[in-house]
């Protein structure tokens, strides 16, 4: 059955606090903290921040922490610019990438926690291994039984630009952790993200295995477990819309019938 | 312990090929049960303060009899889809989601027989 509270060892306590010294003007940000080889429930870390120290986003105070505050805290980030879609998390209760969320347009504080219901690696870092493997599943390359061409396989305009709001997808999985139906059955049902890169592939004109790619999701679990909740529509930190791929899948299904 | 690659996990027992047809029953279903809910509405609006005789007549007029008909066989054929679809998300162990569905469907199938048979009785 779904489980509405926390087990006894995942229930949050109060942590610990750290104070920036140097400044007056200080924000308080509250981070999730675990700490597996330690045995001990999660908690609630707070960082009284000076903000004039560190750059605009979430994640320049929390690389700031990291720096000069609390080395223990455990994030993933990389390219710092909303590309790479490593630093997703859960900040004042939405999921998206710390590099472009504002910390200065933040009213009051700031809350960070992991992306939800996922297991916890360490602190914000969660285990993705069953989104790739989702996102896997969907073979998400071209694939065509037409003969190799010399050149590139050529699209037009228009077909090219129904891949637009598709390929800018970076999978960060805010969309599929924020959706009750991947909380519930994230086992078999697929998720948001995979469902639109899967789409990404059916849209595409130079790929002939449209047909087969229907077949592998036309299932109860794997892709009608969407009831256009629309919540990853509404947390994509890339603006993309999973909700009206998945709507797609499910027209195009239709379609054939 | 389980060492299964999370690959082998996704992929699973594979695709069940059905999820379509459940789902665009349950659109179809909808869409009738727009127009035949607003008649239904309005007539049962209309029918207060009426004798006991009067509404019997009312039930027994052909049109009234065969509309309340398709009205009790599309809400509890909707309310079946519906409901298979929550215990399918909430309930997570196969034996008791698959004994749950089935008693779902037999309780709202007896309760759509017992509506049709309850106007067939006063229609006939």
């Amino acid at each position: 059955m779904a489980e509405f509270r926390l087990p006894k060892n995942s229930r949050i306590q109060q942590g610990d606090h750290f104070t920036d010294s140097t400044s007056e003007d200080l924000k308080s940000v509250y981070i999730y903290r675990y700490d597996p080889d330690t045995g001990d429930n999660p908690r609630l870390d707070r960082y009284d921040v000076d903000t004039k120290a560190c750059g605009p986003m979430v994640l320049d105070i929390l690389i700031h922490i990291k720096n000069s505050m609390d080395s223990t805290l455990t994030f993933r980030r990389s390219c710092r610019e909303g590309i790479c879609g490593s630093c997703s998390m859960n900040i004042n209760g939405t999921n998206s990438l710390a590099c472009i969320s504002s910390a200065v347009e933040a009213k009051g504080d700031i809350k960070i926690y992991p992306l939800p219901h996922m297991s916890v690696v360490k602190d914000l870092v969660v285990d993705l291994s069953n989104f790739y493997a989702q996102y896997t599943s969907i073979k998400p390359w071209l694939q065509s039984d037409s003969p190799s061409p010399d050149r590139e396989r050529l699209q037009s305009e228009d077909e090219r630009s129904r891949l637009d709001g598709l390929y800018e997808c970076i999978l960060c999985a805010c969309c599929s952790t924020s959706c009750p139906s991947y909380w519930w059955n994230g086992d078999r049902y697929l998720g948001p993200a995979a469902l639109l890169q899967a789409y990404r592939w059916i849209a595409d004109s130079r790929d002939d295995f449209t047909g087969e790619r229907l077949d592998q999701l036309d299932d109860a679990f794997k892709l009608y477990r969407c009831h256009t909740i629309m919540n990853c529509t509404q947390t994509c930190p890339k603006g993309l819309n999973p909700a009206k791929s998945i709507a797609q899948i499910k027209l195009a299904i239709q379609e054939r019938k | 312990m389980r060492l299964e690659l999370p690959l082998a996990r996704v992929k699973g027992l594979g695709t069940s090929g059905e999820g379509s047809h459940h789902w665009w029953r349950q659109r179809l279903s909808a869409l009738v049960l727009i127009p035949l809910t607003f008649w239904f509405l309005f007539s049962i609006v209309d029918q207060l303060g009426q004798g006991h005789y009067m509404v019997q007549e009312w039930i027994a007029d052909p049109f009234t009899a065969c509309c309340l008909i398709l009205y009790s066989i599309f809400m509890f054929y909707h309310a079946q889809l519906g409901l298979q679809v929550v215990i399918e998300d909430y309930v997570h162990n196969r034996g008791i989601r698959l004994t749950l569905v089935l008693f779902s469907r037999a309780v709202l199938l007896l309760f759509g027989i017992l509506a049709v048979f309850s106007v067939l009785r006063i229609a006939l």
